[in-house]
């Protein structure tokens, strides 16, 4: 394939066929961080664009997709940066990070036991090869609330550290902390009730 | 956090766990707490799932290697 002579000759800039391959996995990538199908087109192309006029800085010493990722990254950053300028995380009077909490404290009771203890999911990782799967996942990362899906993402897609998360958003390393815990505890529970506990 | 810790706390540790390394009174906690826990066990297995499975999910099978 045109992707493969493109990664194998090395520094050789990759045409924008070659590039456009990518697109999809760019997408997905973009999507889960900013959960905006048009915002993440708008990355999704700036990207694209970067990479073609920047074709030459392509230095064959990682692979295109990696070089594509580095390149969305720092569009992916930027646009977060805008947003939380927008919609900062912290001046919060609004609801739902009261009614986040309230659902935490639901998961457990009030001695600190979990009302429902997680159950054993045996070998999850068989779910990876079923579609199906997929569309269990993508809908629980969409019920989780806004702004601890940022941090979440932010961690676990763009691979920040707490501590560069922290900078970002001007919060503190404890309140990432609870954002985090708040994130992995929703999508567990949504996994567990829609998949894992079906079978 | 009680000498003994809860779900709850305990929970937030193996989160944190994933983000810094723990203290060794955050350790011993763990070590108290989960040989007797079956569901804190299988939510610290589900926090290495749950990572892997936003890794394998961005990096599903239609771009090319």
């Amino acid at each position: 394939m045109t992707a493969n002579k493109t990664t194998n000759r090395s520094a050789e800039a990759p045409d924008q066929a070659a590039l456009e391959q990518f697109r999809g996995y760019l997408l997905r990538y973009a999507l889960l961080q900013l959960r905006d199908q048009g915002a993440a087109e708008d990355v999704v192309q700036e990207t694209l664009l970067a990479a073609i006029e920047g074709g030459g800085r392509f230095s064959g010493k990682s692979s295109v997709k990696t070089w594509l990722t580095g390149i969305l990254k720092h569009k992916i950053i930027d646009h977060v940066r805008r947003q939380s300028r927008e919609q900062p995380l912290m001046a919060e009077s609004d609801d739902p990070e009261r009614s986040e909490t309230e659902a935490v404290d639901a998961l457990f009771a009030a001695d600190g036991h979990w009302r429902n203890f997680p159950a054993n999911w045996g070998d999850p990782d068989r779910s990876f090869e079923n579609k199906k799967f997929w569309e269990v996942f993508e809908m629980c990362a969409k019920l989780m609330p806004a702004k601890t899906a940022r941090v979440f993402t932010m961690r676990e897609v763009l691979e920040l550290s707490t501590e560069e998360i922290c900078k970002e958003l001007g919060i503190t390393a404890t309140n990432c902390w609870v954002m985090l815990h708040r994130a992995r505890l929703s999508l567990r529970e949504c996994l567990e009730l829609k998949w894992f506990g079906q079978s | 956090m009680s000498f003994i810790p809860s779900c709850k706390e305990v929970s937030e540790l193996l989160s944190q766990a994933q983000e810094r390394p723990l203290t060794f009174p955050e350790k011993f906690a763990l070590h108290v707490h989960l040989p007797l826990c079956k569901g804190c066990r299988n939510f610290r297995e589900q926090l290495g799932f749950i990572r892997a499975a936003v890794r394998r999910y961005i990096d599903q099978d239609d771009t090319p290697r």
